[in-house]
């Protein structure tokens, strides 16, 4: 990657200064702009969690895609699961950008020196979690998301608005298909809401910890690489989910969760944080079988990598 | 797109209790198709052969599928996705043929009435009443030997394909005609592979060889045509699979030449076995593990 060309050298503070009042106006910075150190280091730190959990996600919902209960289910899952795999590749991409490497990133994740949303360390127990997964977890996705289409790197941001209009579409299909199940059996509805209990807690813990208790949220905001605060979005998620549960029929697991007359927002129970440091500490139910599957895709599959390699280098020029 | 219009929507879209979860209600696959079968053609034997074709794609499609999640690049699971999905769009389209015209097997004894036929058929049939050939059914094996047998399976599902075209059941021939562009892009992407694994590295040539190997026995019955399908052939519906041989044995012939494997001795022809019935208990497993969901819950809608 090559240095933009200057008319003249600029020291540190007036490519600060440049970079500043991009963000000030509300203005992309773009691959070739200037950018401080912590910028690029916290949105590749970003971005690459943002991707892992994209292709780690992919597993909860891919256990069920050779058993989906019938062939439109099963085609409807092949095909978001297989979005998934684009999203990553999108994001890996986006962090590319910044002069980071897939091939590197991917070993980050499987030596679990990246993290990835602890959500999806939990297991799918039934065929109603993958419903739940659409509601829920990719609608609290979305909500996390939307706002980073307006983040304040260009790539990351061109990336999200993609990635948004494919969620959408994922949360909806995972409402359809829970309303579905409603509409059914006595036990399938009762699967609906055994998964909505399981994963009701966990959605709201995918807004990361407490504002008081988010170091990093300051400096990115500031930023302009996080738009809203962890609370005020799992608030608005709480506020979006509460009439949908209405609706479907299901009870949401929170005895505290009630309607505020005053503020026209749902109060709603405490959130158990020390789960939330058990899973991310890699103590979740299936940390160990998320990484071993990614471990395995890589290194039982090097020899396909090297043999296209040693093809291409062959074939070159040809 | 620029403001916070995706969540908006999300919230706002779509009148009614069903707002968030639109589309509610889709059409079966042959919905608005005028399934009339033309003067002189058998049904039974119509939806026989529908079964063979869509089986087939059925099962391959669930082989593929069992790369999700376990490719080494994502560019590879967006295509094991993408081919498993057109394989997949083609069995439902099939089946719901097959349906269509009242070939359903015992499939009805056991789906409740609600299931649509399609689903009966691909769930509520025993392992016998399948009628796709043991090349689909076998195991994938490694990535390399997936490569192979996708190559040879395309290869000859495009031959099928290209001249069920001319079909005289007009639905067949639509399937036929949207399928080829499908199959000529799986069969051009394990072709890519085939090369680059038979002329990549000394081990990856020696899985690329191992898995024609394994594959070439599985060939053995692909070329052999059933009475169904003779009586078929004869009333203009359906495609002599000996009609397809010199072109398959030709496209296959030139990959593996290509990629520097050896081609092996192709296998004596032997009667139909899976076409009638005839499996090995790798389709049992693969079933038990594809209808067993359903199968639980007989009475669910989904």
């Amino acid at each position: 990657m090559s240095a933009p060309a200057l008319d003249r050298p600029l020291d540190e503070s007036a490519l600060q200064g440049r970079f500043d009042a991009t963000i000030a106006a509300g203005h992309r910075i773009e691959p070739r702009d200037w950018m401080p150190e912590g910028y690029r280091k916290t949105l590749v730190r970003q971005i690459a969690q943002h991707a892992h959990s994209e292709i780690i996600g992919m597993q909860p919902e891919g256990d069920w895609l050779l058993a989906a209960p019938s062939l439109r289910r099963k085609a409807v899952l092949l095909a978001k699961v297989q979005d998934e795999a684009g999203h990553g590749l999108y994001l890996y991409s986006a962090a590319e950008t910044l002069g980071a490497d897939r091939a590197d990133l991917t070993d980050k994740l499987i030596e679990r020196r990246q993290k990835y949303s602890s959500i999806f360390n939990y297991p799918t127990l039934t065929y109603a979690d993958v419903g739940v997964i659409g509601w829920l977890v990719d609608g609290a996705a979305i909500c996390n998301q939307v706002p980073l289409c307006r983040s304040s790197y260009g790539p990351y941001a061109r990336a999200m608005i993609r990635v948004c209009k494919e969620e959408s579409f994922h949360q909806r299909q995972g409402y359809e298909l829970l309303m579905t199940m409603m509409t059914g059996t006595a036990e399938q509805q009762a699967m609906v809401q055994d998964a909505v209990d399981r994963w009701w807690w966990p959605s709201l813990m995918m807004f990361g910890p407490p504002d008081d208790e988010s170091p990093n949220s300051a400096q990115s905001m500031a930023w302009g690489i996080k738009r809203h605060s962890n609370d005020e979005l799992r608030q608005r998620f709480v506020d979006m989910t509460v009439p949908q549960a209405e609706v479907l029929g299901v009870t949401l697991p929170d005895p505290e969760l009630a309607l505020d007359r005053d503020t026209g927002r749902y109060r709603f129970g405490a959130i158990d944080w020390s789960e939330l440091q058990r899973v991310i500490s890699g103590q979740g139910p299936c940390n160990d079988e998320r990484i071993a599957r990614r471990r395995a895709a890589r290194d039982d599959n090097a020899w396909v990598t090297e043999a296209a390699t040693a093809y291409a280098e062959k074939h070159a020029g040809v | 797109m620029h403001e916070e219009t995706v969540y908006d929507a999300l919230d706002s879209a779509h009148g009614g209790e069903g707002q968030w979860a639109f589309g509610t209600g889709f059409d079966e696959p042959l919905a608005g198709v005028d399934t009339t079968v033309p003067d002189g053609i058998d049904p039974a034997d119509l939806g026989e052969y529908c079964l063979m074709l869509g089986d087939d794609a059925l099962v391959l499609a669930q082989r593929l599928t069992e790369w999700m999640t376990a490719a080494r690049e994502l560019e590879e699971e967006v295509a094991f996705g993408n081919t498993a999905l057109d394989l997949l769009g083609q069995a439902r389209l099939l089946l719901a043929r097959a349906g269509s015209v009242g070939v359903l097997g015992r499939s009805r004894e056991r789906a409740t009435p609600s299931i649509p036929d399609e689903d009966a058929l691909a769930y509520f049939r025993d392992p016998d009443e399948f009628r796709c050939t043991a090349l689909v059914a076998a195991p994938g094996g490694d990535f390399g030997q997936t490569m192979v047998r996708l190559l040879a399976a395309s290869t000859l599902r495009l031959a099928v394909f290209t001249r069920l075209r001319d079909s005289r059941d007009p639905v067949l021939a639509a399937i036929a005609a949207k399928g080829v562009h499908e199959l000529t892009y799986h069969r051009d992407h394990a072709a890519r592979w085939v090369l680059r694994l038979g002329d990549g590295t000394p081990e990856s040539h020696r899985r690329a060889q191992a898995g024609v190997d394994a594959v070439w026995p599985l060939l053995a019955d692909v070329f052999s045509a059933t009475d169904v399908e003779r009586r078929l052939v004869a009333a203009g519906v359906a495609v002599d699979p000996a009609a397809t041989r010199s072109e398959v044995t030709a496209v296959l012939t030139q990959v593996l030449g290509q990629a520097t494997l050896r081609v092996p001795e192709w296998p004596a022809d032997v009667p139909p076995r899976g076409r009638v019935g005839e499996h090995s208990p790798d389709l049992t497993a693969l079933l038990a593990t594809l209808q067993g969901l359903a199968r639980q819950h007989p009475a669910a809608t989904w």
